[in-house]
């Protein structure tokens, strides 16, 4: 049960983009088309993921023995670049399709704070090592959900007649402001309407 | 003694991971194909982008794969394209002139009309979108300078009163500046071009006048006086081609009446 209120926590109330502000580069950066949106999403996903379970790793048995809570940025950030670096040549080693696909965006999350974000979150709110997992999946859910609705909103914004002055990014700020007052719609009686609590 | 534990314990996980890292590098490393090597090492390595791949290693690898045509390369020219061939094992038609940007507008702040003064940020673009720009004529050369800025090598400069110039021994033509600018006042001309017509305003020759004293006015001397002249009208604008017959082409010049065809070599 605690998963699926995990899930939903992290893909629609503080939805990682929408609401918390969190990696807003790639959001606005990669979201011009609705397939290399897609691909960066599934990349985010898939670091998230691993890198919430590894910094979780990382904090429980090297940081919280030695008394060192308050290097976790500082590790978080060692751990997770060499981990996207990896992760990166595996991926390009294993299955070369896969790394057409998130290659060129692997890169980018290196110091996304989304990836960040979520590690640190998972330690604030004491999850355990599954929890954090599934914290990870689902920041990078929701990112995914948040990136792919913008990039088809961009590509019908494309075609329409748009004013001069807002043409391009502006009127793509615009849009964003209005999908984030969209999803503060879910907050926490959500969870208490689906007897998550 | 707690901060030297903080210290070893940072610096150890530092090591390992650099060292794991490098070791997975050499490990997983994937085997290039030779021809791509080859073929990065034939290339100019200015990672212009003038081709349309990412970089010089990007298109080396489209050409490996049989991808693209072999001639794309414009800062390497004929030269690198037979290169290229040579490796690839096909002919190349290096049968192109090299090109080289141009900035057609002889305008400034004297000869030019303004309708307001620009205050804002120094980009092209960004004055562009103020009702076209602070020079009454709205095809004109902005004189900001955003080409200035994405010049990869440098080649393009400001000169006295405003003048942006591109300098043809250094432009590679990899076509940026020409993507950059708002008012398409630079395009591609071949290196070899004696002649140009140094304007970019298309429209009539009242309005012009009234805009810029180095305007092109339509006139059409040059087309009709000098069959032979390698000019052509395009709307009241006159465009100057080298690779027409261009033989009166002199006379045409000494007696355009505002002067902007003018001598490039």
């Amino acid at each position: 049960m605690t998963y699926i209120a995990i899930l939903i926590t992290y893909i629609f109330i503080s939805n990682f983009i929408l609401v918390q502000f969190l990696g807003m580069c790639p959001f606005i950066g990669v979201s011009k088309s609705s397939e290399s949106a897609l691909g960066m999403g599934m990349a985010v996903t898939f670091v998230t993921s691993i890198a919430s379970v590894v910094c979780w790793s990382v904090y429980q048995f090297l940081l919280l023995p030695f008394e060192l809570e308050y290097l976790r940025t500082v590790a978080f950030i060692l751990v997770i670049a060499s981990l996207v670096q990896l992760v990166e040549l595996v991926i390009r080693k294993i299955s070369p399709p896969l790394y057409k696909a998130l290659g060129i965006f692997l890169p980018l999350i290196t110091t996304n704070c989304a990836v960040l974000g979520i590690a640190i979150i998972n330690i604030d709110e004491n999850y355990g090592c599954l929890e954090s997992f599934f914290g990870g999946l689902a920041a990078g859910l929701g990112f995914t959900l948040a990136i792919v609705l913008m990039s088809n909103i961009r590509e019908k914004l494309d075609l329409a007649p748009v004013r001069r002055s807002f043409k391009g990014v502006p009127i793509a700020f615009v849009s964003a402001g209005l999908m984030a007052l969209a999803f503060m719609a879910f907050d926490k009686s959500l969870l208490m309407n689906l007897h998550l609590v | 003694m707690n901060i030297f534990l903080a210290f070893i314990i940072i610096t150890v996980m530092g090591l390992l991971l650099g060292v794991g890292l490098a070791f997975a590098a050499k490990k997983l490393a994937v085997a290039k194909d030779q021809k791509q090597i080859d073929i990065e090492n034939v290339l100019p390595g200015a990672n212009c982008g003038g081709c349309g791949y990412p970089g010089c290693s990007g298109y080396a690898e489209a050409c490996a794969n049989g991808e693209c045509a072999l001639n794309l390369c414009a800062p390497g020219g004929s030269e690198v394209a037979k290169k290229v061939g040579e490796i690839m094992g096909q002919s190349v038609d290096v049968s192109e002139k090299r090109k080289v940007a141009y900035v057609f507008c002889d305008g400034d702040c004297d000869k030019t009309q303004k309708d307001f003064d620009y205050e804002g940020i120094t980009d092209c673009n960004a004055a562009a979108l103020m009702f076209g720009g602070d020079f009454a004529c709205k095809e004109g050369c902005l004189q900001l300078g955003s080409c200035i800025n994405v010049c990869p090598v440098d080649a393009i400069s400001k000169k006295e009163n405003g003048h942006i110039e591109v300098d043809p021994k250094l432009c590679i033509s990899c076509g940026k500046c020409v993507d950059i600018c708002p008012h398409n006042v630079i395009k591609l001309i071949d290196e070899d071009s004696e002649y140009v017509v140094k304007c970019n305003n298309h429209d009539s020759g009242a309005k012009v006048r009234k805009v810029c004293e180095v305007g092109c006015i339509g006139c059409g001397i040059c087309v009709r006086k000098f069959p032979e002249s390698g000019c052509s009208m395009d709307g009241f604008l006159s465009v100057y081609d080298n690779s027409k017959p261009h033989s009166q082409i002199e006379e045409a010049a000494n007696a355009c009446p505002k002067k902007c065809i003018v001598k490039r070599i």
